[in-house]
This record gives structure tokens, C-alpha cells and sequence, in this order.
């Protein structure tokens, strides 16, 4: 039984996830198309689990939704900082530097998440990861101190998607 | 009909907000004169200035017609594809050597990106070299 819902859903959030989007889309809730969304959210993680074999592990909900909020107020900080250095500080004052973030994160979700929460919040891009997967690559727009944006980058965000992903 | 007198200055403030971000990341674009530093100007595009447009959208929506949260779906789909299209265009840098050399790793380890076959590794743009 167990194993027969695993084939079945094999990634129940997704499933979960994709009926919501689909509700969404509708602009109103009605049962037919609920169910419609129900159907889509078993099929497609079906058909697609051969690219996602592996279930991944713990998912804390709760601390990813404090998580969300503080990088949406980190976005909406960091925005008005990055704006403020296109206009006011020249090309030539500009000073770009790529910094190496050595990774805690060994999940690939996690690190999938943690690169793109860094390319949202302006003024970090996440260009590569390390062979191993030990070394994210970041490009910073405009610093002084490379080791402290490493150290916020760690501290900030790492640490708290390591508690979201046990 | 103060309520509705509100909601109009919050749509205004949202889309004036998103407007100027707008146009700061399209100033950005312009300006900055490296292919790394440039891509940090539509991330934020992408995110605040964008958003505050959504956001504009579902307030009047939601006021003076039926309710819209759709553009939810628009601003989850940006913040899910933003980053990935942000990082092919940093690697495309990268493997072209079209930007400053990334920092070296210790342990013999290297960037995924450098990673290819030595009759790749050499990359000059063939469309160039071409006309």
C-alpha cells in the first residue's frame, strides 16, 4: 500500500502544489476544476519522476514561510541600496568582485534554493556552483569587504535553510 | 467612497514605486559597461519593480471588480525563473571568458562551468569570426 502510493504520488508536496496553481489559474474555486487540478497534480509528477528520483528529505513549512518574509524584506532593503549605487557611484568607482561561498548545504534543493535567493536579492548574482557541490560562485555588484558579504550570505540565509531542510 | 478614494492613491503609489524601479534597472542596464555587472540591473527588475506593478493590479482588481489573484502566479513564476536565466547568461560569461577570471578553489577542485572537453574549453564566438 505504502509503496503503491509512492509510485502514485511520488512527490505528494508537488502534487499538492500544482493543484493550487491550477485553482489559481482558474480565477474561482469550483469542485470540477479542483478535481481537473487533482488529475493534473497526479499525472505530471508521475510523468516526470524520472528527472526527480530521489524524495527529498524534511521540508519544515513553517520556517520556510518566515524565511519567504525575510527575504521578500531583504529584497525590498537591498533594492532601494542597489538603486541608490546605479545612480549615484560611477563606472569607474564601481568596485565589482566575485566572492567563493563555501557550502554547509549538501541537499541540492537547498542549494538550488540558496543560489536563487541570492539572485533575487540585488546586488549578488549566484553564477556557478563547484564541482562537488562544496563552492557556490557569487558576483557582487559593489563592495568594500568581500568576507563580510561571504559572512552574510552564511549567516543570513544558509543558516536558516539548513534548519528548513533536516 | 473613501475606501475607493484610498485604494486609487495605493494603486498610484504602487505603480509610480514600480515605474522608477523599472527605470533604474533599465538605467542600470545602460550604464554599467561589463557583461556581470550588467545582469545585476534586471534582477531587480524582476523583483520589486515588477511586483509593485502585480501589486497595483490586485489592489485595483480587487476594489472596483471582482477579486484577481493571478498575479500571484505571475510573480511566483518570475521569482522561480529569474535566477535561472540570470545564471545561464553568468555562465555563458564565464565559459566565453567574457568577464574577470573567478577566484581559484582550493583542493584541485574547479567550477562546474569549466568542466567540458579541451576541444570545448576554447570558446571564440563562431558568428564573429564568421562576418
Amino acid at each position: 500500500m505504502a509503496r503503491l502510493f509512492h509510485w502514485l504520488f511520488p512527490h505528494p508536496l508537488l502534487t499538492i502544489l500544482l493543484t493550487i496553481v491550477w485553482t489559481i489559474l482558474q480565477n474561482g474555486i469550483s469542485a470540477g476544476m479542483l478535481v481537473f487540478g487533482l488529475i493534473l497534480g497526479t499525472i505530471i509528477p508521475r510523468l516526470t519522476a524520472a528527472f526527480w528520483p530521489e524524495r527529498p528529505g524534511g521540508f519544515r513549512v513553517g520556517k520556510m514561510i518566515s524565511y519567504t518574509l525575510l527575504v521578500m524584506w531583504d529584497i525590498l532593503v537591498a533594492n532601494i541600496q542597489v538603486a541608490w549605487i546605479v545612480l549615484t557611484v560611477s563606472n569607474a568607482k564601481l568596485k565589482p568582485a566575485w566572492i567563493t561561498v563555501p557550502l554547509d548545504l549538501r541537499k541540492p534543493e537547498a542549494i538550488t534554493l540558496l543560489a536563487g535567493t541570492i539572485t533575487l536579492t540585488p546586488g549578488t548574482v549566484s553564477a556557478d556552483v563547484s564541482e562537488s557541490g562544496y563552492y557556490l560562485l557569487v558576483h557582487v555588484l559593489h563592495t568594500d569587504d568581500p568576507a563580510a558579504e561571504v559572512d552574510a550570505i552564511k549567516n543570513r540565509y544558509e543558516a536558516r535553510l539548513k534548519e528548513i531542510f533536516v | 467612497m473613501t475606501y475607493e478614494i484610498i485604494a486609487i492613491y495605493a494603486v498610484i503609489f504602487c505603480l509610480v514605486v514600480g515605474s522608477i524601479f523599472t527605470l533604474v534597472g533599465a538605467i542600470g542596464l545602460l550604464k554599467f559597461n561589463d557583461s556581470m555587472t550588467r545582469l545585476h540591473a534586471p534582477t531587480k527588475v524582476g523583483t520589486v519593480g515588477v511586483g509593485a506593478l502585480l501589486l497595483a493590479s490586485v489592489i485595483y482588481n480587487g476594489v472596483f471588480n471582482e477579486g484577481a489573484i493571478q498575479e500571484l502566479l505571475i510573480m511566483g513564476f518570475l521569482f522561480v525563473t529569474a535566477p535561472i536565466s540570470a545564471n545561464f547568461i553568468a555562465k555563458v560569461n564565464m565559459h566565453r571568458r567574457a568577464c574577470d577570471a573567478p577566484p581559484e578553489l582550493p583542493e584541485g577542485e574547479q567550477w562546474a562551468t569549466f568542466d567540458v572537453p579541451a576541444t570545448d574549453a576554447d570558446i571564440s564566438d563562431p558568428v564573429i569570426e564568421k562576418a
